[in-house]
């Protein structure tokens, strides 16, 4: 029961098509396309304000596009895992509460399997709100699996997490993508994520800059460390050109521009 | 025949705490007070207007309650002005207007008093049908929307992910809320039905460990604190609904203290 009545395995899980949003008179999303396929892990890149996050609800339904579609493969369950998420002392739950509220029954064993992968076993009795940063992104992660998600989203998954929990984190979707064979939507403006643990990097700036496979270059791990204390602030990725951008960030034209040179964004160009 | 309407205080009170204490719980959580404040100070409109109409009161002032949290809702969606600042506007015009009804009313004797804080002592069988009746509907609604409620609670993006039915579960829950402002309007009156939703769970939060047990124990403080505050009426005299807020409160600052030396036990 993989697959939802006679779907074709390799077909997208989700495709998004010319997605447009506009709230209050801003333009947060511009034509733009992204699908996951089964077993594949999408990277979705870009500066702070690019959409990203707007981009995500619109796949979830929680925001309707005002122009596009979006179409989930029939029955599509989704695990999520949030931007932000904070446990409020004010209301008491445990870590296995948390995880199975919501949820239709989950399969014998499955909750102490998923808190043994997530390595919060030992927490499953705690109070929701004494977890730090990582324990309560890897319980939030948690109960993600617990949905036995065909495809699993990630908005920044590594949020208030330090650095070699960062890459903790990122191993773990690798080898939870490999065990149950979902595929994989991650949101990041880090460099980390891009070159670590994925198939396929697609990047916007309100509009689709590009999309296509992180260069080799980019996994050396000298270049991890030289980035990594600078990965909120700076994307890299490359790409096959469409466009480029101009000194003001505008789109232009780029016929003869070099398909696999790589290319820089700082953060605040556009946005300030 | 002094017993009989002190049993029915009792009665009726401890129904209304069985309610108000799974019910605050939530007021607690998702940060309600306000609004349930709001609410309860518009439900005077409701007494004017159930005096004007010559219609039962507790029906007036769970339509106008009504009429104010579907109000709330519609402007919510303008974005520029904040929930609380709607709140207050809606809660004050709402008692300005039944204050001037009340005042204008010619051949009326309102005692305004007994609607501000309550008169326990002259609850009659109607009006404890009303409050089992009503409590009995509210505590089945809440059960129904208890896991998407609780759910979007911890986590709206998500629970609204997951797709669990949030925004009709936010609904039902302000309805809640204005229903049980209406039916306990006569046990404390508006200016302290408030107290009832927060001061039990307040004191709950402690000792629970799930939001279940918070619930059945904001319950349990709340019959106490009726007990109490209605001994405390016949013992010194003093006003029953002013007395069992009093008596919340003490059990509140009781559980401070014990949960203080809980967890210096459990340190030590």
């Amino acid at each position: 029961m993989a697959a939802d009545g006679g779907n074709d395995g390799h077909a997208p899980l989700i495709t998004a098509q010319d997605v447009s949003v506009r709230r209050a008179g801003k333009t947060l999303l511009e034509h733009v396309n992204i699908e996951v396929a089964p077993d594949e892990i999408v990277t979705l890149i870009g500066p702070n304000g690019a959409g990203k996050t707007t981009l995500i609800r619109v796949l979830l339904g929680i925001m309707l596009p005002d122009a596009g579609t979006v179409h989930r493969r029939a029955g599509l369950r989704i695990g999520y895992v949030p931007q932000r998420f904070e446990a409020d002392p004010v209301l008491p739950l445990t870590v296995a509460r948390f995880l199975t509220l919501g949820s239709e029954r989950p399969a014998v064993g499955a909750l102490d399997r998923i808190l043994d992968e997530t390595g919060i076993a030992a927490l499953r009795g705690a109070p929701l709100h004494a977890l730090s940063g990582g324990e309560l992104q890897r319980a939030v992660l948690a109960r993600a699996l617990l949905r036995a998600p065909e495809l699993l989203i990630l908005d920044e998954p590594v949020q208030g997490v330090d650095f070699s929990g960062q890459l903790d984190l990122y191993d773990l979707v690798g080898r939870l993508k490999r065990d149950y064979g979902c595929g994989v939507l991650m949101v990041s403006h880090d460099l980390h994520v891009v070159m670590r643990a994925t198939d396929r990097v697609v990047c916007i700036n309100r509009h689709l800059c590009c999309a296509g496979q992180p260069e080799a270059v980019s996994r050396h791990p000298e270049y991890v460390s030289l980035f990594g204390p600078r990965a909120g602030e700076l994307a890299v990725y490359t790409h096959e050109h469409d466009h480029a951008h101009d000194l003001a960030g505008h789109v232009v034209p780029a016929d003869d521009a070099d398909p696999a040179h790589m290319h820089l964004h700082e953060k605040s160009t556009r946005d300030a | 025949m002094p017993e009989s309407f002190v049993l029915r205080a009792l009665v009726g009170g401890i129904g209304i705490a069985l309610v108000t204490g799974p019910l605050g719980c939530f007021v607690v959580w998702r940060r309600m007070a306000y609004f349930g404040s709001s609410i309860a100070h518009g439900a005077l409109l409701g007494v004017a207007l159930g005096l004007l109409f010559g219609i039962g009161l507790t029906p007036a002032v769970l339509a106008v309650s009504v009429v104010l949290a579907v109000l709330l809702v519609v402007l919510q969606r303008q974005r520029l002005l904040a929930t609380d600042t709607l709140l207050g506007i809606l809660a004050h015009a709402a008692l300005a207007f039944g204050l001037i009804a009340l005042a204008l009313m010619e051949g009326v004797r309102v005692d305004l008093m007994a609607y501000l804080f309550g008169d326990v002592l002259s609850i009659g069988w109607i009006d404890i049908a009303w409050i089992y009746g009503g409590g009995v509907l509210a505590l089945a609604a809440l059960a129904y929307v208890w896991t998407p409620l609780l759910a979007a609670t911890l986590n709206e993006e998500l629970a609204r992910a997951e797709g669990l039915p949030v925004g009709r579960a936010r609904i039902v829950l302000m309805l809640l809320i204005a229903l049980v402002v209406a039916i306990a309007m006569k046990i404390v009156g508006v200016l302290l039905i408030v107290s009832l939703l927060i001061i039990p769970a307040a004191a709950a939060r402690g000792f629970a460990r799930t939001p279940e047990a918070m619930a059945v124990l904001a319950a349990g403080v709340g019959v106490l604190a009726v007990l109490g505050g209605i001994a405390a009426s016949m013992a010194w005299d003093w006003p029953a609904g002013p007395a069992i807020v009093a008596a919340a409160t003490v059990l509140f600052l009781v559980s401070l203290v014990m949960g203080g030396a809980r967890r210096a036990a459990e340190k030590g």
